[in-house]
């Protein structure tokens, strides 16, 4: 008998795993360009490098762990990990610090639990914070200062060499971001007094907020084409949002709610960050939970914390509750009273 | 009732939504712009006992016994079954087990019949006023044609036209939103013969007593809502076009788009007061009640890139798949999978040697650039597509892992039981994961475990009443033997004392 025997349904739909990983590389593009406008061609770099650091780690380690290299490589999953290190690490941080870094997400955080879809921390968080707390020098004092600050921002090559360590790091390049500035000076100073500074520009940070609006963007489309939940990016922002504007209120005392929202890694966070699917909950209600958490703990970790900023330790910290979370937020199913609650029914 | 009287086609109903759903290519033109065709006479007719929900008919005839169209050749078991006639007049050939259509490619008892040609009638009674008829005669009615639903579940009708707990029905609902890709049976059926489906409805209404009467139809359908908004008129019947949308047609989900309620779990739409026709079914009821007809054919969709001719055609019951699709240009070299039924819910076929039955609505054939292959599944990224798109609105994903996990307890907290098995999950899954297979296994094992401790709880109470009954025996017996003992031990008392007695009266006499 030649006819196959098949389960139905026997139709699919277009969506697919590569399609949606594409469209999260896609969407970045805007952020990063504004990176590049506004603080060089360092994340740009650290893109491209940590990219080429991921596809052989995967390729490496698939192959160690005798799966079909090529079948996995295609997912574009590895690729959206280096991305998001490359956004996030400072333009000039040494190359070393990137491969650390990306080697670590890979190896660690996604292939010894299991690999793509078995990850419970989100791979490219857990690979920041390891180089976070390891190399904080290099990590904390090697953010840009915006372009349109420097008499002469250094080229492709400048910034090629100070990367990778033939030159070292000139004194002006670098310095505090704005939320590290306002965080430390409001301490002795008012809003008037800190605001003055050139990087807080015209607007509420110089660059950044351009930064934060590329990554708005991306993050909108992949919105409007749903490769992202609307629930966990609205969750972060409401969950930075309101309590710097309960707190922020008084700029003389706290950093203000606009500095809060386009500046650091917000919206690269929400958007993206925050998304990760595989380590994020999976139910609606679970997602605001999980998201407004992210932002909520953004916010206490930028305000109370000794770092500048949290986005990678408060995706850290979700990640752990997130299967909680899921468990008591089960929706109400289609001829239910009421939505059922916890892992397994009550004893009676 | 005076809204009875009035025509309320004009009136715009409220509609509401069910969630999720998907919009996949309907692909329904390929077969629905040609008539419906009578398909030839086969060769022999391979008539199951069991085409329906409930216990299978029992066989009326013998081997070598001559039967005429339309007489009754099982009857219906019990409760819950469905009678069986002769689609055409003819010799019995036997009784035996074939190759049914069931996913599972199982054979079953099968009554096959050698037509003679004749196609000869046996004695109709025709009706034609239903009202001079009462409704337990009605009802007596479709029990003796042997309808059971033909939308695909195939539930018998006479069943459903009982009101639930003798209470009324609100809303009686003919289903004809057909909203499965490829299938047109219902959409022809209706185009052409919308009388015969009005007429049907207005049967059951007749039966049922219920408050409104509405027809759900997919606005995909222009031609079907015209044929129906015209053969309406002056009934109380209303038509009402719902947004296309799989699944619509799905039984809970048209009760929601209709009335706003719910079907609650492990409950039927009759416990709310809903009752749900289909209007293949509707037509059936028609023709018995009119015409005296015997439920012996139905329309099938012959569909797929691996069939020629496709379109409906009104085929009889028992027909071979493989000779049916002969007769309209069928390609076996290209065709790797026939399908029976649509291509969301529709299972395949192990041998198109099985025959054609009261449920089958649809044939799809397809080429495999039509319907490609399913790809390699990757690993799932809980991106939760299929929780958004889940009908039923469950956490599909999360049923994966604990299917995958053999964490049945936890599957059932998940509600694994109310998934309606629609499909739309595995549809949209971006890591192309058969995630209907997985729940439709783990409600396998379910069912199994249960049945397995519902076999050893009985065993344990039987051995338990066992020992009971053991124990009882003996404490019995050692209570007898004791009240043996002791009455013993008082006959021997009386026995020394008579004794005594007996030694001291012969001392006072010595």
């Amino acid at each position: 008998m030649a006819l196959l025997t098949l389960s139905s349904p026997h139709i699919k739909g277009p969506q697919k795993t590569a399609n949606m990983m594409r469209w999260v590389i896609v969407m970045a593009l805007p952020g990063l360009l504004m990176q590049t406008v506004f603080f060089g061609w360092g994340n740009l770099h650290n893109v491209l490098w940590c990219g080429i650091v991921a596809i052989v780690c995967e390729a490496a380690i698939l192959k160690l762990r005798k799966r079909p290299v090529a079948f996995y490589l295609n997912d574009y999953s590895a690729l959206v990990t280096a991305i998001l290190i490359g956004l996030a690490l400072p333009p000039f941080a040494p190359w070393w610090v990137s491969l650390i870094a990306t080697a670590f997400a890979i190896i660690f955080a996604k292939h010894l639990y299991g690999g793509m879809g078995y990850n419970p921390f989100n791979p490219a968080m857990v690979g920041y914070a390891l180089v976070l707390v390891s190399f904080p020098v290099a990590m904390t004092t090697n953010w840009a200062i915006p372009s349109p600050l420097l008499n002469q921002p250094p080229g492709i090559l400048e910034t090629l060499s100070i990367i990778w360590g033939q030159t070292p790091l000139p004194d002006g390049y670098t310095g505090a971001t704005p939320l590290d500035t306002y965080k430390h000076e409001i301490a002795h100073s008012t809003a008037a007094t800190v605001l003055a500074s050139p990087i807080f520009g015209s607007g509420f940070s110089l660059g950044w907020e351009w930064v934060n609006a590329g990554f708005l963007l991306g993050g909108l489309v992949l919105l409007g084409l749903k490769v992202i939940p609307w629930q966990t990016p609205a969750g972060v922002l409401a969950g930075i949002a309101i309590p710097a504007f309960i707190f922020g209120w008084n700029a003389d005392q706290y950093t203000p709610i606009m500095v809060h929202l386009l500046s650091g890694a917000t919206m690269l966070g929400a958007f993206f960050i925050a998304t990760d699917p595989v380590s994020s909950s999976t139910t609606k209600l679970g997602r605001l939970v999980y998201g407004t958490g992210i932002g909520v703990l953004t916010y206490i970790i930028r305000t109370h914390g000794s770092y500048p900023d949290a986005i990678a330790f408060a995706v850290l910290l979700m990640n752990f509750a997130a299967p909680l979370i899921d468990i008591y937020t089960q929706p109400r199913s289609y001829g239910y009273v009421n939505a059922k609650r916890g892992a397994k029914p009550k004893d009676k | 009732m005076n809204s009875a009287l009035s025509p309320t086609a004009t009136r715009k109903r409220k509609l509401y939504e069910f969630s999720g759903g998907i919009h996949p290519q309907e692909m329904k033109s390929v077969s629905n712009q040609r008539a419906i065709v009578t398909a030839p006479m086969p060769p022999k007719l391979i008539l199951p006992l069991q085409q329906h929900i409930g216990s299978p008919g029992k066989a009326l005839v013998e081997p070598g016994q001559h039967v005429l169209k339309g007489q009754k050749i099982a009857e219906a078991q019990g409760r819950i079954s469905a009678s069986l006639h002769a689609p055409t007049s003819g010799t019995i050939k036997g009784l035996q087990d074939f190759p049914v259509a069931h996913p599972s490619g199982m054979s079953d008892l099968c009554i096959e019949l050698i037509p003679d040609g004749k196609d000869q009638w046996c004695d109709l009674t025709a009706c034609e006023h239903y009202e001079h008829l009462s409704p337990s005669e009605i009802q007596a009615k479709v029990r003796e044609a042997g309808i059971a639903g033909m939308g695909g579940a195939g539930f018998p009708t006479e069943v459903k036209l009982h009101p639930p707990h003798n209470d009324k029905v609100a809303t009686l609902i003919l289903n004809a939103a057909e909203c499965e890709p490829y299938i047109t049976a219902d959409d022809r059926l209706i185009r052409e013969r919308a009388h015969e489906v009005v007429g049907g409805m207005e049967i059951m209404a007749y039966v049922l007593q219920p408050g409104e009467c509405v027809i759900g139809i997919e606005d995909n359908k222009p031609e079907a809502i015209a044929a129906l908004q015209d053969a309406v008129k002056n009934t109380r019947i209303e038509v009402v076009v719902i947004p296309s949308k799989y699944p619509s047609g799905g039984e809970k989900q048209l009760v929601k788009i209709l009335t706003d309620k719910e079907v609650p779990s492990g409950k039927i739409p009759a416990d709310i007061g809903v009752m749900c026709q289909n209007v293949g079914t509707a037509a059936a009821v028609y023709r018995a009640v009119r015409f005296g007809e015997p439920l012996i054919s139905r329309i099938t969709t012959l569909t797929g890139d691996c069939v020629e001719q496709k379109g409906n055609v009104e085929v009889l019951l028992g027909t071979p798949v493989d000779w049916l699709l002969a007769q309209y240009g069928y390609h076996p070299d290209r065709s790797r999978r026939v399908i029976a039924g649509g291509p969301m819910m529709g299972f395949t076929l192990d041998s198109t040697q099985v025959p054609i039955v009261k449920t089958s609505n649809c044939i799809l054939a397809p080429s495999e650039t039509e319907l490609p292959l399913a790809s390699h599944t990757q690993a799932c990224i809980r991106c939760s597509q299929c929780a958004d798109a889940c009908p039923a609105e469950l956490l599909p994903q999360q049923l994966y892992w604990f299917a995958r996990a053999q964490e049945y307890d936890k599957a059932e907290h998940h509600n694994l039981f109310d998934c309606i098995e629609c499909g739309i999950c595995s549809y949209v899954c971006p890591s192309s994961i058969p995630l209907v297979q997985y729940y439709r296994h783990a409600k396998g094992q379910i069912k199994q475990q249960r049945l397995g401790q519902q076999k050893s709880d009985q065993a344990r109470i039987r051995f338990e009443s066992r020992q009971r009954r053991l124990e009882q025996e003996k404490e019995q017996k050692a209570a007898k033997r004791k009240a043996r003992a002791e009455a013993a031990a008082k006959a021997q008392a009386k026995k020394k004392a008579s004794e005594t007695q007996a030694q001291a009266d012969t001392g006072e006499n010595t």
